[in-house]
């Protein structure tokens, strides 16, 4: 019965409308929620996006009319980097946390092909903190510092002619991401007629390459028809000033020049009223809405179903998005889990592989060693060898030597009568070595010579010794060996 | 006209040459004269305004001003257009070279403009120089670039990346005139504020522009007044106009805003004046300095490299990768159209034999 009952209320198209006895009170609810959001205050993030000099500051301060603290940038930075800068502000009983991101550097580069990526790589962070936040499991929304793009202001450089190259660029790569509203800066370099053909000539270019601006909302009848003669008005051509001048009996903000005082504030003059009006009096949170609402959910769903997600499988079950999204991380966990094993394994395989290698060539050198070893060894024996031969020649020639030596004495005995015949004997000795037979004198003494410095070899050694034998009474020649 | 100075030929000792001046006048108005003046800038910043504004004539009846989209790859043409002017006897021939696109692409092709305006003022040079050492030198055209005048942007701080590269690749072919245009923007404080600071940024990176030469001891008060006066306002601030408009009961050329008139030719609302003495008043030295200098030292580079066709030996290898590159594109695209036209060749000849409908 309980099950019919509830079932009946799912089949009921459409709820009654009921008309009230008395008051019953429920029409303070938007005063509620206009307490409650004024306790909590607002933020609002604005995006400026212009060259350099073209007056985004000075806008900033008149829109405000404050003096938000910034360095004058330099035209010479390498490339567009995005500033973000929050304050706090505070209007009768209102509190907004103001956060300004300026583009700086844009348009400063010889090549600005990639000028508008770091735009909208802020604006998906933004939106990207976002999310995570949204998906947390624990999450306090209500206190998050919201700080996604609401809206960008993109300065328009007045040449008079049309839109620039990098202007067209930039704006098709922002207009799916954040509420666009193209503003002329420093307008008062233009006149009234040029500026009319100007503003037609770049509606006519946005609209001819797709781009689409923020269009203040004409669905809201309490503000349909201000908002429907302001979208005819854009881009709104802007002065900015901080200086005031006196005109008439009173200070304004205004421009002096020698010709003339441009008056910010004057209608006529310019359209800054026109944008204060829009900006931040009539549609600021439809700014935010729109932000949240279009490109924020565009965003999202891009990236979820980057990730993976659908809205509903065969069944036309709804997902839960939690419960996917915990599969899904599971997954990512396992397989990043799965990944590292095999990394660790690879390692390791890799590891003992090396470790094998690093045995094989240690065991070579082992074995190279061991050889070597024996080599020397073999050789050592070798040496031994023939040192030992040596010896035993050297011993052989001693004993030929005493032999000699012995028959040396005997010879002296019988010449030591004759001394003074010394050159007699040379000659003597000279026609005598000629006249042998085999090696001549001065060979042998070159032979001895040769045998102290040169290994043994008894093949030529041992006959000069032989031959010399028969030479050994003569004195000379005893003396030279000796 | 007969100058009072020389007296009676029947003065005793009067030799008579005292009268060379008079001559070299004659002889150089029935010559004419010739001036090349460069005009490069970003888009949008005034100089075709400007330099109808100067000579009081219309260079460009029938400019097309591409939009946007267009203009993202834009290259850089060179545009040289002559006019003769003629005023009190004297014929001017005047030929003002322009540089549409320059700024305007946004890539790799912004790079390849500097070499496509140097050649050009090269190649004026190197036309000189093969006149003049011809056989037959009667009609030697001068065509070179006499002086150049930079825009500066007005809605900046300053010089620009931009500005810097172009301005130093130049400065040693042509004589640059930095300019600061669409000067009704800023106030008399900014306007002396970037003054100075463009002054500063010029020394900084060397850049050499030109400079107005001092008053002679010989002349007059007025006149060495005036050419400081001039000095000090260098880079002038000028706001360009052609429209006659209402003001103070007299019409005058300038611009009409809700707020006042800017009028062109008064001195206390920009430049314009004093850019005009300056030119007018020293065409002659621009001229001069051209050939004696800038002509001078492309010749002596020229002749030095031997008659083989000068290859700007200062390009980047950047520049030279990327110019590479494009060629390569191009040939690719050529390649590729090639291949398209015989894809359909071949399919045109099968066509009837029964293909299956298989779209090229």
């Amino acid at each position: 019965e309980f099950k019919t009952d509830l079932a009946n209320i799912n089949a009921e198209p459409e709820p009654r409308s009921l008309s009230l006895g008395g008051h019953v009170g429920f029409d303070s609810l938007p005063d509620q929620l206009v307490s409650k959001s004024v306790t909590q205050g607002f933020s609002f993030n604005i995006l400026c996006v212009g060259e350099t000099g073209i007056g985004k500051s000075t806008l900033m301060n008149t829109l405000f009319n404050t003096t938000f603290e910034t360095e004058e940038a330099s035209h010479h930075e390498a490339c567009v980097r995005l500033r973000p800068q929050t304050y706090d502000l505070q209007e009768s009983n209102v509190q907004l946390k103001l956060t300004i991101v300026d583009a700086v550097g844009f348009g400063d580069q010889i090549n600005k092909d990639e000028s508008y990526r770091p735009i909208v790589d802020y604006i998906d962070a933004q939106f990207e903190n976002y999310l995570q936040e949204e998906l947390k499991i624990r999450r306090s929304l209500f206190d998050y510092h919201d700080t996604r793009i609401h809206v960008c202001l993109y300065f328009i450089t007045p040449t008079g002619h049309s839109l620039k190259s990098l202007d067209l660029v930039t704006m098709k790569k922002l207009d799916s991401k954040v509420n666009i509203i193209p503003i002329i800066a420093k307008a008062d370099t233009i006149s009234k007629s040029e500026l009319h053909k100007f503003k037609i000539k770049i509606m006519g270019e946005l609209v001819s390459n797709g781009v689409q601006i923020y269009q203040f909302p004409t669905d809201d009848e309490a503000v349909a028809e201000i908002n429907a003669v302001m979208n005819a008005h854009l881009p709104f051509a802007v002065v900015g000033s901080t200086e005031e001048v006196k005109v008439g009996n009173k200070l304004v903000r205004a421009r002096q020049y020698p010709w003339g005082v441009v008056q910010v504030e004057n209608e006529n003059h310019c359209d800054f009223v026109k944008l204060r009006e829009m900006l931040i009096r009539v549609n600021m949170e439809d700014l935010r809405e729109q932000t949240h609402s279009r490109h924020y959910e565009l965003y999202r769903r891009c990236k979820l179903e980057e990730m993976g997600f659908q809205d509903s499988d065969g069944d036309s079950q709804p997902f839960s998005l939690q419960e996917t999204y915990e599969a899904k991380r599971k997954e990512f966990l396992s397989e990043l889990q799965r990944k590292e094993e095999e990394m660790r394994q690879m390692f390791v395989n890799k590891v003992k592989e090396t470790e094998l290698e690093l045995k094989e060539k240690e065991r070579e050198l082992h074995e190279k060693f061991e050889h070597l070893k024996r080599v020397h060894q073999e050789e050592k024996r070798k040496v031994e060898e023939k040192r030992r031969e040596l010896e035993e020649e050297t011993n052989a020639f001693n004993r030929r030597k005493a032999a000699v030596e012995a028959l040396q004495s005997q010879a002296l005995h019988a010449t030591s009568q004759q001394p003074l015949r010394k050159d007699k004997d040379k000659k003597n000795r000279s026609d005598i070595g000629a006249q042998q037979p085999g090696m001549s004198l001065s060979s042998s003494k070159v032979m001895m010579t040769k045998a102290s410095v040169e290994p043994l070899n008894c093949s030529s050694w041992w006959p000069a010794i032989q031959c010399c034998s028969c030479l050994v009474r003569d004195a000379t020649w005893r003396e030279g060996f000796l | 006209q007969q100058p009072t100075q020389f007296i009676n030929p029947e003065t005793p000792g009067y030799v008579g040459f005292a009268n060379l001046p008079n001559q070299v006048h004659r002889k150089s108005v029935k010559k004419g004269f010739e001036f090349t003046l460069m005009v490069v800038g970003e888009s949008g910043l005034g100089k075709s305004t400007l330099i109808n504004s100067l000579f009081l004539t219309d260079l460009y009846p029938e400019r097309v001003i591409p939009g946007a989209a267009e203009k993202i790859e834009r290259t850089v043409q060179i545009e040289a257009s002559t006019v003769e002017i003629e005023e009190r006897g004297v014929k001017l021939r005047l030929t003002v070279v322009d540089t549409p696109g320059y700024g305007d692409a946004i890539n790799w092709i912004c790079i390849c403009l500097f070499n496509t305006i140097i050649s050009y003022i090269d190649e004026q040079f190197e036309r000189y120089l093969h006149d003049e050492s011809g056989l037959n030198r009667r009609h030697i055209i001068d065509n070179r670039v006499h002086c150049c005048f930079y825009f500066i942007s007005p809605f900046g701080h300053g010089l620009k990346p931009l500005d810097v590269a172009f301005m130093k690749a130049i400065h040693n072919k042509v004589n640059i005139v930095p300019v600061i245009a669409k000067a009704d923007t800023l106030t008399l404080k900014e306007r002396e504020r970037l003054k100075k600071r463009i002054l500063d940024e010029i020394e900084e990176h060397n850049i050499k522009i030109y400079h107005l030469p001092d008053a002679e001891s010989d002349e007059d008060e007025d006149f060495k007044e005036q050419t400081r006066l001039l000095k000090a306002s260098i880079p002038f601030s000028v706001v360009g106009s052609n429209q006659l408009i209402e003001a103070k009961g007299k019409k005058v050329r300038g611009r009409l805003y809700p707020w006042g008139v800017v009028e062109v030719e008064n001195p206390e609302h920009n430049d314009f004046l004093k850019l005009r003495t300056m030119l007018i008043t020293h065409m002659q030295d621009l001229q001069e300095v051209t050939q004696d200098l800038h002509y001078e030292n492309f010749r002596s580079e020229r002749l030095k490299r031997g008659g083989r066709k000068v290859e700007n030996e200062d390009m980047n290898k950047d520049q030279i990768l990327l110019e590479k590159e494009a060629e390569l594109r191009r040939m690719q695209e050529m390649i590729a159209r090639m291949q398209a036209q015989m894809q359909m060749q071949m399919q045109g000849g099968d066509g009837d034999g029964g293909a299956l409908g298989h779209h090229v």
